[in-house]
């Protein structure tokens, strides 16, 4: 996937000036929060939950490496294949020999935002073989040549009217008189064409919520089905997770469930919640033949230890973009690559390098109402603040700001000199303003005037006044 | 005003973190600041050593100078019973981050941790440790509250304001939709990514607007500015002002962003 990151504040001015997308994101602030803060609400456990799930991956990110070795064994004692890649190539390169192998031609796949990053479908196009995404969401901007732009409803920048004009460009062997006006219709549209690309799939690609390190068993919550029938229909299953699905135990995931899907999208739990273990065996009446597991680590592994290993906890519920005050107002494209939202400042600095994300943990006002509704309990604006540390180390901060900074602090540590130059200044400031009690523009000041007024200071200091009246008595 | 903690034992001496913003454009509150805490039986003191708090510094990556400004509020406040600030920003930067950014120094952590445990914002403050549950003032009109993030979701801010608020004559609090939204603000963010800050701060005029209140307040002065100068940008006649002018009866002043009347 193109990172266009670098251009985040071009990305966000279209983003604004789209009114499609716009009254899309509208969507997001109503549908969400409200249904998280019901169902958390309901459950007199949730914040007791949240801190049994922090404490879980924390116990398993501790043992990361004992419990990726016993998940291997448990998944090779079942028949399984698993396989470590280090990077997204490398990962590319073992899906693509998996479907080789097995002469694919199709494959389906369920939604994984791991596929994403690693840049998957654009690379079995390119060597031959058709994905095919099945989760409607997915499916749509597939058709629409677009990345996902949110973790759990990767098509909520797009409306139904230009869902049913894609579906019109795309389904010509269909009735152009039909009806595709409700939203039911179009998701009965979708689900006919995918029941045939079901049947013949070779190969069945999904995500997966969780890995059990002592059964081998691969998760994957959905709200639509199309995961299983990616999993049982095809001969073969390749499962593509990253190495902080790992969870220690069958209880562990089932204490982790309990808050995944009421911070998603306030279900108590999604529609369907699937087990799967390693391939079909004898007594099964069905399942694929041959089983594989990708875990990928592109970096991850660096961020243990470090001051943003507490990413890692990250259960992708998405409940921290659902509540993202920037995020409302420029959706997840803008944030130029695939993972958007207060999670992905954090996350893709990692992944691609802060030097080209610098925007994304800069972009936010710290205002930390991911960190309230975060069940995995990720301090995210704390983590956002240690990539600005490293910038400001790296230099890679503007010049301009740089220097702001450095004048403001220079005075800032000398409160005498301070306190002199502010009485001038805010003096003069305040007689300025003291016709209209305020400045339509201000030099220096474009950034805030072009779109409010500045509100002039009342004249003289506090510390000033304070000072006088302590003369005075 | 009913401050039953003060009544019962010895006067504490609270130190005024006036706060940047306040000194600089908005000192009225400062001495709203000074007769509430003198009306809840506090003796109040303002350190002359003070600037700010360090915030700027440290949201924007530069650990040194933020700790070096830190340095020097530790220094200038940890002698007082209490630090009192009328910002949860403010007080929020002293009380939940200080401990943060002198993490594992022998000399500063300790003195840190020390000045966090006893620094507070005005308002919480106010009910909270001094026990004040009403004020005498009175405030023809409706207002509503904004809740700004860091005293909201760093010090628990939310009731305090308004339990003080329903104790003033004459005022009617409408609340509006959204009141613990971000306004967009954001301290530097506002205008670094100014386009994305006004289309934040839209939401939430639109939102104070249709409360149909006729005053804002708010416990901070930042926010206090962002939405103010929007507020006025836009036409709307809904002043603004900081939560402190109303409790100590302080309002005979210009609102926030409005000439001084008779000034045509």
């Amino acid at each position: 996937m193109q990172i266009t990151s670098p251009r985040f504040k071009k990305n966000a001015h279209e983003a604004l000036q789209n009114p499609p997308l716009q009254k899309a994101m509208g969507n997001v602030e109503v549908n969400f929060i409200g249904r998280r803060a019901a169902s958390a609400a309901a459950l007199p456990e949730f914040e007791a939950l949240r801190d049994n799930a922090r404490d879980i991956k924390n116990h398993t990110l501790q043992h990361l490496d004992l419990y990726l070795e016993a998940y291997e064994r448990k998944v090779t004692e079942a028949g399984g294949h698993v396989h470590f890649a280090e990077d997204a190539d490398a990962a590319r390169k073992i899906i693509l020999e998996i479907c080789r192998q097995k002469g694919a031609k199709t494959v389906t796949k369920g939604k994984s935002m791991i596929s994403e990053e690693i840049g998957l479908n654009q690379y079995l196009e390119a060597n031959g073989v058709v994905p095919v995404e099945t989760d409607l969401g997915e499916y749509i901007i597939q058709l629409r040549g677009e990345a996902p732009s949110h973790i759990i409803a990767p098509a909520v920048h797009v409306n139904k009217e230009e869902v049913e004009a894609e579906f019109r460009r795309v389904h010509t062997h269909l009735d152009p008189k039909r009806d595709l006006s409700e939203p039911t219709t179009l998701l009965a549209e979708a689900r006919g064409e995918l029941r045939a690309k079901f049947l013949a799939a070779d190969v069945g690609i999904t995500g997966a919520n969780f890995l059990i390190a002592e059964t081998g068993t691969s998760v994957i919550v959905t709200n639509e089905g199309n995961g299983d029938l990616t999993q049982i229909l095809p001969r073969t299953h390749i499962v593509i997770a990253s190495i902080e699905k790992i969870t220690p135990t069958l209880n562990d995931v089932g204490q982790i469930l309990r808050v995944l899907a009421r911070s998603a999208t306030g279900q108590e739990m999604s529609v369907y919640t699937t087990f799967s273990t390693g391939p079909r065996r004898p007594e099964d009446p069905d399942g694929p033949d041959d089983y594989h597991v990708v875990i990928l680590d592109n970096g991850r592994s660096s961020m243990l230890g470090t001051d943003f290993e507490d990413m890692l906890r990250c259960i992708r519920c998405g409940a921290c973009m659902n509540h993202c005050p920037v995020y409302h107002a420029i959706g997840g494209h803008a944030y130029g690559w695939v993972y958007p939202g207060p999670m992905g400042a954090v996350l893709t600095p990692t992944l691609i390098g802060v030097d080209k994300s610098g925007h994304l943990p800069n972009a936010s006002t710290f205002c930390g109402r991911c960190e309230s509704v975060c069940p995995m309990r990720i301090p995210l604006p704390k983590m956002m603040r240690h990539w600005r540390e490293r910038e400001f180390e790296q230099h890679l901060q503007p010049k301009a700001a740089r220097w702001g900074l450095k004048t403001w602090a220079w005075f800032a540590k000398r409160p005498r000199v301070y306190q002199l130059a502010t009485r001038v200044a805010m003096g003069g400031l305040g007689l300025m303003g003291r016709a209209k009690g305020r400045f339509a523009s201000l030099p220096l000041a474009s950034g805030w005037t072009t779109y409010r007024d500045f509100p002039a200071p009342e004249g003289e200091t506090f510390q000033a006044q304070w000072a006088k009246r302590r003369k005075a008595s | 005003m009913t401050a039953p903690a003060a009544a019962a034992g010895s006067k504490p001496r609270v130190a005024l973190f006036v706060t940047c913003l306040v000194d600089l454009f908005r000192p009225t509150v400062g001495f709203a600041a000074v007769k509430l805490l003198e009306d809840a039986g506090c003796i109040v003191e303002v350190p002359a050593a003070q600037t700010c708090c360090g915030q700027p510094a440290y949201n924007s990556g530069d650990r040194a100078d933020a700790r070096a400004v830190a340095e020097g509020v530790i220094r200038a406040f940890e002698g007082y019973d209490f630090v009192v600030a009328p910002s949860g920003s403010c007080a929020g930067m002293i009380k939940a981050h200080y401990g943060e950014l002198f993490h594992g120094d022998p000399n500063w952590w300790p003195r840190a941790d020390a000045l966090a445990g006893k620094t507070f914002e005005l308002v919480s403050f106010l009910v909270d440790v001094m026990g004040v549950t009403q004020v005498e003032a009175a405030f023809e009109g409706s207002v509503t509250y904004h809740d700004s993030c860091s005293g909201l979701r760093e010090l628990g801010i939310k009731a305090q304001p308004r339990s003080l608020l329903g104790t003033v004559d004459g005022l009617t609090l409408k609340e509006m939709k959204d009141t613990d939204v971000c306004c967009g603000f954001g301290g530097t963010f506002c205008v670094k990514y100014g386009e994305i800050s006004d289309k934040i701060v839209s939401k939430k005029t639109k939102n104070i607007r249709e409360a149909g209140a006729g005053t804002l307040l708010a416990g901070d002065l930042g926010c206090l500015m962002n939405m103010a100068g929007k507020l006025k940008r836009e036409g709307s006649g809904v002043e603004v002002r900081h939560v402190a002018e109303v409790l100590a009866g302080m309002v005979e002043g210009p609102a926030i962003g409005e000439k001084r009347k008779g000034r045509d």
